[in-house]
């Protein structure tokens, strides 16, 4: 099991952002976590990688908890923000570089790395150029270059597609599903398309609990729905 | 090293970003050059080369507050400092990450103004020296200055906030007049700022009076430390998202 998650709960003054969550998501596994706006899914992302502490609960990824052992975690994973958070005035060579060497790699080794990742995202022409000179969807492989440069067991990508042409995203696509069944994903985003075409399973956030989980398929025959829009619709709806 | 490599990537983001390091190298090279003119008309030594080229250099570390808090307000404003506190650094690699690379521009700014006030008629020699190492480890108190402003506000806010530092660290550092030409409650208040004791350090060393720089070399060596002991409590608790 990759991520095990028990009772994670963060409340904030008499806010529950998250209540209780609990779920297993196995080594591997594409999972989308869906949600409206304040659902919690940010929250929960922020947890698990270790940038919020819970007010009660745990979660282990890849066998070490977030509460106790955080630093441990931390080696093992890495995250793309939804902003895609690059260095504005480093190259890309110099981006990529630079986050391999803060997981631990020396200059040989980060180097060597960020000529493979730069060939891998179709950077490599680009490799000179100053981050804040890239189109947005350029911005966007170099963020998700860089989370994927430290070889993490589990990567987070926070609406990975955001504000990119039709074109942009299947090459994304095509990026991430090479990466499916090799490394733990996680992903947010509200292209329902972009689940169906990619999550193996999905999990649907309201208020801050589960409201349904599994994959596309086994929700629509729960839910007597056709449609994962229809799915997700209905689910949040309960309690609007 | 991990604070190495953040290091580096804070240098070349400060060093990249030219108009900011003009504005504060250029500045103080214009003011000493102002007082010195200034001087040539004025009865008393108060603008003398002597002293108001401490005064001038302790003046622009303020610009370092500005780079450093920037920097960090920048980084914690977008989604970066979010990306890399996922990363297994510590909060002592990103102090000494974002400290690191501005020791060199302090050492650039102590040159040139040195370099400027040699050219308008201060006499190089030995005590140029331990004024330069004396000035380089006051320059910390103005990193820990910004790494804490940046920690707690955005890189606009930094900005704006820094017109009030700038201006409370010059008018009660002693730097344009002497503190006890207003003397009472001003000159009490200024004393127990730090800036007033790096002015005095600093002039005391370039004078050779090493034994007179020890007192206020302490008071600006003591709030450096809690400075940066704040900052690196702040940094932990905003890492730990509180």
């Amino acid at each position: 099991m990759s991520i095990v998650v028990k009772n994670l709960t963060k409340t904030y003054s008499a806010r529950k952002a998250v209540d209780h969550l609990s779920l297993t998501i196995e080594q591997g596994e594409f999972f989308a976590l869906l949600g409206q706006n304040g659902a919690g899914k940010t929250t929960t992302i922020k947890m698990l990688s270790c940038l919020l502490l819970p007010t009660s609960g745990d979660a282990w990824m890849v066998d070490d908890s977030i509460v106790t052992n955080p630093m441990a975690v931390k080696q093992n994973i890495n995250l793309s923000p939804q902003e895609t958070a690059v260095n504005p005035n480093l190259t890309v060579k110099e981006n990529l570089e630079f986050i391999a060497s803060i997981y631990g790699y020396n200059q040989r080794e980060a180097k060597q790395k960020s000529v493979d990742m730069m060939d891998r995202f179709g950077l490599t022409e680009r490799a000179r150029s100053k981050a804040k000179t890239l189109s947005g969807g350029l911005q966007r492989r170099l963020s998700i270059a860089m989370a994927l440069i430290s070889d993490p067991k589990i990567i987070f990508l926070d609406e990975p597609t955001l504000g990119l042409d039709i074109r942009a995203r299947r090459d994304l696509w095509e990026i991430l599903l090479v990466l499916k069944g090799k490394i733990t994903i996680i992903v947010t985003t509200h292209y329902l398309e972009e689940v169906e075409a990619l999550a193996d399973r999905v999990g649907i956030m309201h208020g801050g609990t589960l409201h349904a989980l599994g994959t596309v398929e086994e929700l629509k025959v729960k839910t007597g729905k056709s449609s994962l829009e229809e799915i997700f619709l209905a689910l949040t709806e309960e309690e609007a | 090293m991990k604070y190495f490599a953040f290091a580096s990537r804070n240098r070349k983001e400060v060093l990249r970003d030219p108009l900011t390091l003009l504005f504060g190298m250029g500045l103080p090279v214009i003011m000493i050059c102002l007082f010195s003119l200034m001087q040539k008309n004025m009865p008393d030594a108060l603008f003398q080369i002597e002293n108001i080229t401490p005064g001038v250099i302790v003046f622009s570390f303020s610009f370092i507050t500005l780079f450093s808090g920037m920097l960090v307000g920048k980084d914690r404003s977008s989604s970066f400092l979010m990306r890399i506190f996922a990363s297994p650094m510590s909060a002592s690699d990103y102090i000494i990450g974002y400290a690191l690379p501005l020791l060199p521009i302090a050492a650039l700014q102590i040159a040139v103004c040195l370099i400027t006030a040699f050219f308008l008629g201060l006499s190089i020699h030995l005590n140029v020296l331990v004024a330069i190492i004396l000035l380089l480890m006051m320059a910390l108190l103005y990193i820990g200055f910004g790494l804490l402003l940046g920690t707690y506000f955005t890189d606009k806010q930094v900005g704006g906030i820094f017109a009030i530092f700038v201006n409370l660290s010059a008018w009660l550092s002693g730097t344009w007049f002497a503190l006890d030409m207003i003397g009472g409650a001003f000159q009490s208040i200024a004393y127990v700022m730090p800036f007033a004791h790096a002015v005095d350090a600093a002039r005391y060393a370039l004078a050779g009076e090493y034994s007179k720089a020890v007192v206020p070399f302490i008071w600006v060596a003591g709030y450096s430390v809690f400075i940066f002991a704040i900052a690196v409590m702040s940094f932990k608790k905003k890492m730990k998202g509180q």
